[in-house]
Protein backbone atom coordinates (compact mmCIF):
# COMPACT_ATOMS: atom_id res chain seq x y z
CA UNK A 1 0.00 0.00 0.00
CA UNK A 2 1.35 3.26 -1.10
CA UNK A 3 0.30 6.34 0.89
CA UNK A 4 -1.12 9.53 -0.83
CA UNK A 5 0.62 12.25 -2.35
CA UNK A 6 1.90 15.01 0.57
CA UNK A 7 4.56 16.88 0.85
CA UNK A 8 6.78 16.95 3.99
CA UNK A 9 8.05 19.38 6.07
CA UNK A 10 10.61 19.25 8.60
CA UNK A 11 11.03 22.30 10.82
CA UNK A 12 13.83 23.46 13.01
CA UNK A 13 12.02 24.63 15.92
CA UNK A 14 7.95 24.55 17.57
CA UNK A 15 7.29 28.01 16.43
CA UNK A 16 8.09 27.07 13.11
CA UNK A 17 6.05 23.69 12.90
CA UNK A 18 2.83 26.08 15.15
CA UNK A 19 3.43 28.58 12.16
CA UNK A 20 2.93 26.36 9.36
CA UNK A 21 -0.01 24.50 11.05
CA UNK A 22 -2.03 28.29 11.62
CA UNK A 23 -0.66 28.99 7.56
CA UNK A 24 -1.98 25.71 6.46
CA UNK A 25 -5.76 24.74 8.22
CA UNK A 26 -6.91 21.75 7.79
CA UNK A 27 -4.45 20.62 5.13
CA UNK A 28 -1.44 19.36 7.48
CA UNK A 29 -1.20 17.05 10.12
CA UNK A 30 2.04 16.57 12.70
CA UNK A 31 3.94 13.51 11.94
CA UNK A 32 5.56 11.91 15.61
CA UNK A 33 6.73 8.52 15.60
CA UNK A 34 4.43 7.49 12.66
CA UNK A 35 3.14 4.23 13.72
CA UNK A 36 -0.40 4.96 13.58
CA UNK A 37 -0.44 7.75 11.36
CA UNK A 38 1.49 6.30 8.66
CA UNK A 39 -0.85 3.18 8.19
CA UNK A 40 -3.68 5.69 8.31
CA UNK A 41 -2.14 6.85 5.11
CA UNK A 42 -1.64 3.68 3.61
CA UNK A 43 -5.16 2.79 4.37
CA UNK A 44 -5.81 5.98 2.70
CA UNK A 45 -7.89 7.06 5.37
CA UNK A 46 -6.66 10.51 5.43
CA UNK A 47 -5.06 12.71 2.82
CA UNK A 48 -3.73 15.86 3.97
CA UNK A 49 -1.64 18.07 1.63
CA UNK A 50 1.17 18.22 4.17
CA UNK A 51 3.23 16.24 6.92
CA UNK A 52 4.88 18.46 9.24
CA UNK A 53 7.86 15.94 11.51
CA UNK A 54 8.80 16.76 14.34
CA UNK A 55 11.65 14.40 14.61
CA UNK A 56 13.92 16.96 13.64
CA UNK A 57 13.00 19.33 16.59
CA UNK A 58 15.42 19.33 18.81
CA UNK A 59 14.40 19.00 22.84
CA UNK A 60 11.03 17.09 22.66
CA UNK A 61 12.63 13.81 24.08
CA UNK A 62 13.05 13.77 27.71
CA UNK A 63 11.84 12.09 31.09
CA UNK A 64 12.81 14.43 34.47
CA UNK A 65 11.42 14.80 37.42
CA UNK A 66 9.62 18.43 38.53
CA UNK A 67 10.28 18.98 42.05
CA UNK A 68 7.25 20.66 44.04
CA UNK A 69 6.99 24.39 43.46
CA UNK A 70 4.58 27.16 44.22
CA UNK A 71 1.86 24.79 45.73
CA UNK A 72 2.11 22.44 42.66
CA UNK A 73 3.20 18.75 43.95
CA UNK A 74 6.15 16.99 42.22
CA UNK A 75 5.60 16.02 39.18
CA UNK A 76 7.21 13.64 36.19
CA UNK A 77 7.80 15.55 32.82
CA UNK A 78 7.46 13.44 29.43
CA UNK A 79 8.51 14.82 25.98
CA UNK A 80 5.91 14.37 23.35
CA UNK A 81 8.57 12.81 21.24
CA UNK A 82 9.81 10.36 23.46
CA UNK A 83 9.09 7.32 22.58
CA UNK A 84 7.28 3.51 24.09
CA UNK A 85 11.01 2.14 24.45
CA UNK A 86 11.95 5.17 26.41
CA UNK A 87 9.53 5.21 28.70
CA UNK A 88 10.11 1.39 29.59
CA UNK A 89 13.42 1.96 30.55
CA UNK A 90 13.23 4.71 32.30
CA UNK A 91 14.93 4.49 36.29
CA UNK A 92 13.06 7.62 36.79
CA UNK A 93 9.46 6.13 35.97
CA UNK A 94 10.04 2.76 37.55
CA UNK A 95 10.66 4.50 40.73
CA UNK A 96 7.80 7.41 40.43
CA UNK A 97 5.03 6.43 38.22
CA UNK A 98 5.43 2.66 37.35
CA UNK A 99 2.20 2.69 35.90
CA UNK A 100 3.14 4.51 32.70
CA UNK A 101 5.54 1.41 32.61
CA UNK A 102 2.99 -1.19 33.40
CA UNK A 103 1.22 0.04 30.04
CA UNK A 104 3.77 0.44 27.66
CA UNK A 105 4.91 -3.03 28.01
CA UNK A 106 1.64 -4.29 26.65
CA UNK A 107 1.32 -1.78 23.66
CA UNK A 108 2.07 -3.31 20.31
CA UNK A 109 5.60 -4.78 20.21
CA UNK A 110 9.56 -3.92 20.24
CA UNK A 111 9.70 -2.07 16.82
CA UNK A 112 6.97 -0.34 16.73
CA UNK A 113 7.79 0.48 20.67
CA UNK A 114 11.03 1.71 19.47
CA UNK A 115 9.25 4.72 16.99
CA UNK A 116 5.92 5.23 18.74
CA UNK A 117 5.81 8.29 21.14
CA UNK A 118 3.20 9.06 24.20
CA UNK A 119 2.64 12.55 22.45
CA UNK A 120 1.65 11.04 19.37
CA UNK A 121 -0.66 8.43 20.99
CA UNK A 122 -2.20 11.24 23.00
CA UNK A 123 -2.47 13.58 19.98
CA UNK A 124 -4.01 10.71 18.09
CA UNK A 125 -6.33 10.13 20.87
CA UNK A 126 -7.50 6.55 19.51
CA UNK A 127 -10.45 5.50 21.21
CA UNK A 128 -9.27 1.46 21.79
CA UNK A 129 -5.31 3.25 22.64
CA UNK A 130 -3.66 2.16 25.82
CA UNK A 131 -1.84 5.45 26.56
CA UNK A 132 -4.80 7.41 26.86
CA UNK A 133 -6.43 5.30 29.97
CA UNK A 134 -2.86 5.29 31.83
CA UNK A 135 -2.54 8.96 31.19
CA UNK A 136 -6.12 9.61 32.71
CA UNK A 137 -6.11 7.47 35.80
CA UNK A 138 -2.46 9.43 36.70
CA UNK A 139 -4.35 12.63 36.39
CA UNK A 140 -1.71 15.74 35.70
CA UNK A 141 -1.43 18.12 32.80
CA UNK A 142 -0.58 18.10 28.80
CA UNK A 143 1.28 21.18 27.61
CA UNK A 144 -0.07 22.97 24.16
CA UNK A 145 1.93 25.45 21.97
CA UNK A 146 0.33 27.45 19.31
CA UNK A 147 1.63 30.29 17.84
CA UNK A 148 0.04 32.19 20.52
CA UNK A 149 2.39 30.79 23.26
CA UNK A 150 1.92 27.87 25.33
CA UNK A 151 -1.15 27.00 27.60
CA UNK A 152 -1.50 23.87 29.81
CA UNK A 153 -4.72 21.64 29.50
CA UNK A 154 -5.96 19.40 32.39
CA UNK A 155 -6.04 15.62 31.54
CA UNK A 156 -9.31 15.48 32.38
CA UNK A 157 -10.52 17.93 29.53
CA UNK A 158 -8.27 16.79 27.19
CA UNK A 159 -9.72 13.94 25.77
CA UNK A 160 -13.35 14.89 23.88
CA UNK A 161 -13.93 11.91 21.41
CA UNK A 162 -13.23 9.90 19.10
CA UNK A 163 -9.45 10.74 17.55
CA UNK A 164 -10.57 14.11 19.06
CA UNK A 165 -8.98 16.11 21.82
CA UNK A 166 -8.92 19.68 23.00
CA UNK A 167 -5.43 20.64 20.99
CA UNK A 168 -6.21 23.52 18.55
CA UNK A 169 -5.67 22.78 14.87
CA UNK A 170 -2.52 24.76 15.40
CA UNK A 171 -1.13 23.49 18.35
CA UNK A 172 1.74 21.08 18.96
CA UNK A 173 1.45 18.91 22.28
CA UNK A 174 4.88 19.18 23.52
CA UNK A 175 4.89 17.93 27.41
CA UNK A 176 3.23 15.65 29.48
CA UNK A 177 3.25 16.18 33.22
CA UNK A 178 2.24 12.83 35.41
CA UNK A 179 2.30 13.44 39.21
CA UNK A 180 4.59 11.35 41.48
CA UNK A 181 3.05 8.32 43.27
CA UNK A 182 5.24 7.66 45.43
CA UNK A 183 3.46 4.75 48.18
CA UNK A 184 0.77 3.89 45.30
CA UNK A 185 -0.19 1.03 43.78
CA UNK A 186 -1.35 0.62 40.02
CA UNK A 187 -2.13 -1.85 37.15
CA UNK A 188 -2.98 -1.86 33.40
CA UNK A 189 -5.23 -4.81 32.45
CA UNK A 190 -6.10 -5.41 28.92
CA UNK A 191 -8.40 -7.81 26.78
CA UNK A 192 -7.29 -7.94 22.84
CA UNK A 193 -8.12 -10.22 20.59
CA UNK A 194 -3.84 -11.06 19.82
CA UNK A 195 -1.00 -9.95 22.14
CA UNK A 196 -0.12 -6.65 19.75
CA UNK A 197 -3.71 -5.55 19.35
CA UNK A 198 -5.20 -2.63 20.14
CA UNK A 199 -6.90 -3.17 23.75
CA UNK A 200 -10.74 -4.45 23.33
CA UNK A 201 -10.66 -3.27 26.85
CA UNK A 202 -7.97 -1.25 28.80
CA UNK A 203 -8.15 -0.44 32.30
CA UNK A 204 -5.62 1.64 34.69
CA UNK A 205 -5.79 1.78 38.40
CA UNK A 206 -3.57 3.55 40.88
CA UNK A 207 -4.70 3.50 44.22
CA UNK A 208 -3.26 3.87 47.91
CA UNK A 209 -4.06 1.93 50.73
CA UNK A 210 -4.19 3.04 54.40
CA UNK A 211 -2.68 1.20 57.13
CA UNK A 212 -5.75 0.36 58.37
CA UNK A 213 -6.62 -1.14 54.93
CA UNK A 214 -8.82 0.93 54.00
CA UNK A 215 -8.91 2.84 50.25
CA UNK A 216 -7.41 6.39 50.51
CA UNK A 217 -6.96 7.13 47.08
CA UNK A 218 -8.29 5.33 43.86
CA UNK A 219 -8.26 6.00 40.30
CA UNK A 220 -9.46 3.89 37.65
CA UNK A 221 -9.79 4.76 33.54
CA UNK A 222 -11.32 2.89 30.81
CA UNK A 223 -10.41 2.36 27.20
CA UNK A 224 -11.72 0.81 24.27
CA UNK A 225 -15.35 0.58 25.64
CA UNK A 226 -16.37 4.04 23.90
CA UNK A 227 -15.07 6.76 21.76
CA UNK A 228 -12.58 7.92 24.38
CA UNK A 229 -11.05 6.83 27.26
CA UNK A 230 -13.40 7.88 30.62
CA UNK A 231 -12.70 7.41 34.71
CA UNK A 232 -14.76 5.27 36.08
CA UNK A 233 -16.27 8.24 38.67
CA UNK A 234 -18.73 5.70 39.98
CA UNK A 235 -16.33 2.71 41.13
CA UNK A 236 -13.91 5.42 42.76
CA UNK A 237 -16.38 6.73 44.80
CA UNK A 238 -18.10 2.94 45.56
CA UNK A 239 -14.35 2.09 46.37
CA UNK A 240 -13.03 5.04 48.57
CA UNK A 241 -12.70 4.64 52.36
CA UNK A 242 -13.26 0.91 52.15
CA UNK A 243 -11.41 -1.87 52.24
CA UNK A 244 -11.05 -3.48 48.97
CA UNK A 245 -12.80 -7.09 49.32
CA UNK A 246 -13.04 -8.88 46.37
CA UNK A 247 -16.90 -8.83 47.10
CA UNK A 248 -17.02 -5.15 47.01
CA UNK A 249 -14.69 -4.86 44.28
CA UNK A 250 -17.07 -6.98 42.61
CA UNK A 251 -20.46 -5.33 43.62
CA UNK A 252 -18.79 -1.95 42.75
CA UNK A 253 -17.44 -2.85 39.26
CA UNK A 254 -20.55 -4.33 37.92
CA UNK A 255 -21.62 -0.25 37.26
CA UNK A 256 -18.60 0.34 35.29
CA UNK A 257 -19.97 1.34 32.58
CA UNK A 258 -23.19 2.82 33.55
CA UNK A 259 -24.02 5.84 32.01
CA UNK A 260 -21.60 4.80 28.73
CA UNK A 261 -22.61 4.61 25.58
CA UNK A 262 -20.74 1.55 24.89
CA UNK A 263 -19.41 0.43 21.06
CA UNK A 264 -19.63 -3.00 19.56
CA UNK A 265 -17.78 -3.70 16.10
CA UNK A 266 -16.32 -6.80 14.72
CA UNK A 267 -14.22 -7.78 17.58
CA UNK A 268 -17.11 -7.83 20.41
CA UNK A 269 -20.37 -6.58 20.43
CA UNK A 270 -21.11 -3.66 23.03
CA UNK A 271 -22.62 -6.24 25.77
CA UNK A 272 -19.62 -8.60 25.68
CA UNK A 273 -17.61 -5.43 25.75
CA UNK A 274 -19.69 -4.21 28.69
CA UNK A 275 -18.95 -7.66 30.37
CA UNK A 276 -15.02 -8.03 29.64
CA UNK A 277 -14.84 -4.06 31.39
CA UNK A 278 -16.84 -5.32 34.54
CA UNK A 279 -14.57 -8.43 34.52
CA UNK A 280 -11.01 -6.68 33.94
CA UNK A 281 -12.04 -3.48 35.63
CA UNK A 282 -12.61 -5.97 38.97
CA UNK A 283 -9.28 -7.67 38.15
CA UNK A 284 -6.87 -4.64 37.32
CA UNK A 285 -8.13 -3.63 41.14
CA UNK A 286 -7.11 -6.63 42.93
CA UNK A 287 -3.79 -6.94 40.81
CA UNK A 288 -3.39 -2.92 42.18
CA UNK A 289 -3.68 -3.61 45.50
CA UNK B 1 11.61 15.30 -4.12
CA UNK B 2 14.01 15.17 -0.83
CA UNK B 3 17.54 14.49 -0.95
CA UNK B 4 18.46 11.55 1.58
CA UNK B 5 21.77 10.46 2.49
CA UNK B 6 21.96 7.10 4.86
CA UNK B 7 24.26 4.77 5.71
CA UNK B 8 23.17 0.90 4.80
CA UNK B 9 25.53 -1.37 6.50
CA UNK B 10 28.52 0.71 6.22
CA UNK B 11 27.95 1.89 3.04
CA UNK B 12 26.83 5.77 1.90
CA UNK B 13 23.62 6.23 -0.21
CA UNK B 14 22.18 9.66 -1.56
CA UNK B 15 19.10 9.42 -3.34
CA UNK B 16 16.20 11.89 -4.59
CA UNK B 17 12.78 10.46 -2.74
CA UNK B 18 9.57 11.23 -3.24
CA UNK B 19 7.58 12.45 0.41
CA UNK B 20 5.62 9.25 -0.06
CA UNK B 21 8.09 7.10 -0.79
CA UNK B 22 8.23 4.09 2.44
CA UNK B 23 11.79 3.22 3.50
CA UNK B 24 10.59 -0.45 3.12
CA UNK B 25 9.91 0.81 -0.71
CA UNK B 26 13.36 2.60 -0.68
CA UNK B 27 16.00 -0.20 0.19
CA UNK B 28 14.26 -2.76 -2.42
CA UNK B 29 13.56 -0.67 -4.79
CA UNK B 30 16.15 2.26 -4.94
CA UNK B 31 19.05 0.57 -3.24
CA UNK B 32 17.95 -2.94 -4.58
CA UNK B 33 18.18 -4.71 -1.22
CA UNK B 34 15.51 -7.24 -1.51
CA UNK B 35 16.20 -9.16 1.57
CA UNK B 36 14.23 -6.39 3.58
CA UNK B 37 10.81 -8.23 3.04
CA UNK B 38 6.87 -6.49 2.30
CA UNK B 39 4.45 -8.76 4.25
CA UNK B 40 1.33 -7.11 5.48
CA UNK B 41 2.02 -3.87 4.43
CA UNK B 42 0.18 -2.51 7.84
CA UNK B 43 2.99 -2.69 10.73
CA UNK B 44 1.47 -6.45 11.72
CA UNK B 45 3.87 -9.46 10.67
CA UNK B 46 7.22 -7.43 11.21
CA UNK B 47 9.19 -9.01 7.82
CA UNK B 48 10.74 -5.52 7.06
CA UNK B 49 12.01 -5.11 10.56
CA UNK B 50 15.42 -3.18 10.07
CA UNK B 51 17.78 -1.68 12.15
CA UNK B 52 17.44 2.00 12.35
CA UNK B 53 20.58 3.65 14.33
CA UNK B 54 20.87 0.37 16.00
CA UNK B 55 17.51 -0.32 16.75
CA UNK B 56 14.69 -2.48 15.29
CA UNK B 57 12.25 -1.07 13.18
CA UNK B 58 9.10 -1.67 11.07
CA UNK B 59 10.76 0.00 7.41
CA UNK B 60 7.01 -0.03 6.11
CA UNK B 61 6.04 2.01 8.72
CA UNK B 62 8.50 5.15 8.29
CA UNK B 63 9.16 7.11 5.60
CA UNK B 64 12.01 7.41 3.51
CA UNK B 65 12.58 11.03 4.38
CA UNK B 66 12.55 10.38 8.06
CA UNK B 67 15.53 8.35 7.55
CA UNK B 68 17.67 11.21 6.41
CA UNK B 69 21.35 11.06 7.99
CA UNK B 70 20.52 7.55 9.84
CA UNK B 71 22.33 4.60 9.45
CA UNK B 72 20.47 1.05 8.72
CA UNK B 73 21.38 -2.41 8.77
CA UNK B 74 19.33 -4.79 6.67
CA UNK B 75 19.74 -8.26 6.75
CA UNK B 76 22.20 -8.54 4.15
CA UNK B 77 24.54 -6.16 6.83
CA UNK B 78 25.23 -9.38 8.59
CA UNK B 79 27.31 -11.87 7.71
CA UNK B 80 31.29 -10.61 7.58
CA UNK B 81 33.68 -12.13 4.18
CA UNK B 82 31.17 -14.23 3.48
CA UNK B 83 30.58 -16.08 6.87
CA UNK B 84 26.83 -16.03 8.10
CA UNK B 85 26.09 -14.42 11.51
CA UNK B 86 25.85 -16.64 14.74
CA UNK B 87 22.69 -15.96 14.51
CA UNK B 88 21.81 -17.00 10.67
CA UNK B 89 24.00 -19.73 11.84
CA UNK B 90 21.55 -20.88 14.50
CA UNK B 91 18.25 -20.70 12.17
CA UNK B 92 20.10 -22.85 9.99
CA UNK B 93 20.60 -25.83 12.43
CA UNK B 94 17.82 -25.60 14.41
CA UNK B 95 15.43 -25.45 10.80
CA UNK B 96 13.80 -22.34 12.18
CA UNK B 97 13.45 -21.68 8.34
CA UNK B 98 10.14 -22.97 6.20
CA UNK B 99 8.92 -20.47 3.91
CA UNK B 100 11.73 -18.34 4.67
CA UNK B 101 9.70 -15.06 4.06
CA UNK B 102 10.01 -13.91 7.80
CA UNK B 103 12.91 -15.05 8.73
CA UNK B 104 14.93 -11.58 7.94
CA UNK B 105 12.86 -10.16 9.98
CA UNK B 106 12.87 -12.64 12.39
CA UNK B 107 16.91 -12.75 12.42
CA UNK B 108 17.27 -9.49 13.47
CA UNK B 109 14.68 -8.98 16.33
CA UNK B 110 16.35 -11.94 17.16
CA UNK B 111 19.99 -10.23 16.98
CA UNK B 112 17.98 -6.88 18.74
CA UNK B 113 17.51 -9.05 21.86
CA UNK B 114 21.01 -10.76 22.10
CA UNK B 115 22.47 -7.47 21.78
CA UNK B 116 20.77 -6.19 25.10
CA UNK B 117 20.31 -9.56 26.36
CA UNK B 118 23.11 -12.29 26.44
CA UNK B 119 20.74 -15.10 27.87
CA UNK B 120 17.47 -14.49 27.23
CA UNK B 121 14.69 -17.18 28.89
CA UNK B 122 12.12 -18.35 26.77
CA UNK B 123 9.35 -16.01 27.91
CA UNK B 124 12.22 -13.49 26.92
CA UNK B 125 13.03 -14.39 23.52
CA UNK B 126 8.83 -15.13 22.79
CA UNK B 127 8.30 -10.92 23.80
CA UNK B 128 11.13 -9.95 21.78
CA UNK B 129 9.95 -11.60 18.58
CA UNK B 130 5.98 -10.72 19.56
CA UNK B 131 6.62 -7.99 16.53
CA UNK B 132 6.90 -10.93 13.79
CA UNK B 133 4.85 -13.40 12.81
CA UNK B 134 5.55 -16.42 11.39
CA UNK B 135 3.06 -18.32 9.78
CA UNK B 136 4.94 -22.02 9.28
CA UNK B 137 6.67 -22.96 12.08
CA UNK B 138 4.55 -22.50 15.08
CA UNK B 139 7.36 -20.30 16.51
CA UNK B 140 9.10 -23.49 18.61
CA UNK B 141 11.79 -23.89 16.18
CA UNK B 142 12.57 -19.98 16.20
CA UNK B 143 12.27 -20.07 19.52
CA UNK B 144 15.59 -22.62 19.53
CA UNK B 145 17.35 -21.33 17.12
CA UNK B 146 17.33 -17.74 19.31
CA UNK B 147 18.72 -19.54 22.57
CA UNK B 148 20.86 -21.55 20.44
CA UNK B 149 22.33 -18.43 18.58
CA UNK B 150 23.10 -16.89 22.19
CA UNK B 151 25.28 -20.29 22.86
CA UNK B 152 27.16 -19.53 19.46
CA UNK B 153 27.55 -16.04 20.01
CA UNK B 154 28.91 -16.54 23.66
CA UNK B 155 31.21 -19.40 22.06
CA UNK B 156 32.97 -16.76 19.83
CA UNK B 157 32.96 -14.03 22.42
CA UNK B 158 35.21 -16.39 24.66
Amino acid sequence: MIPPKFEYVAPASLSEAAAFLAAHPGDAKLLAGGQSLIPVLKLRLASPGFLVDLGRIAGLSYIREEPASGGKPGAVAIGAMTTYAEIKQSALLREKCPLLQQTVAVVADVQVRNRGTLGGSLAHADPSADMPAAILALGGELKAVGPKGERWIAVGEYFQGMFATALAPDEVLTEIRVPVLTGQRSAYLKAARRATDFALVGVAVRLRVGKDEKCEEISIALTGVTDRAFRAAGVERALQGKRLEPKLIEQATADVVQGVNVMGNIHGGAEYRAQVARVYAARAIAAAK
Amino acid sequence: MHKISVKINGNAYEEEVESRLLLVHFLRDKVNLKGTHVGCDTGNCGACTVFLNGKPIKSCNMLAVQADGAELTTIEGLERDGALHPVQEAFLDKFAIQCGYCTPGMVLSALALLQSNRRPNEEEIREAIEGNICMCTGYQQIVDAVAHAADLMGQSRS
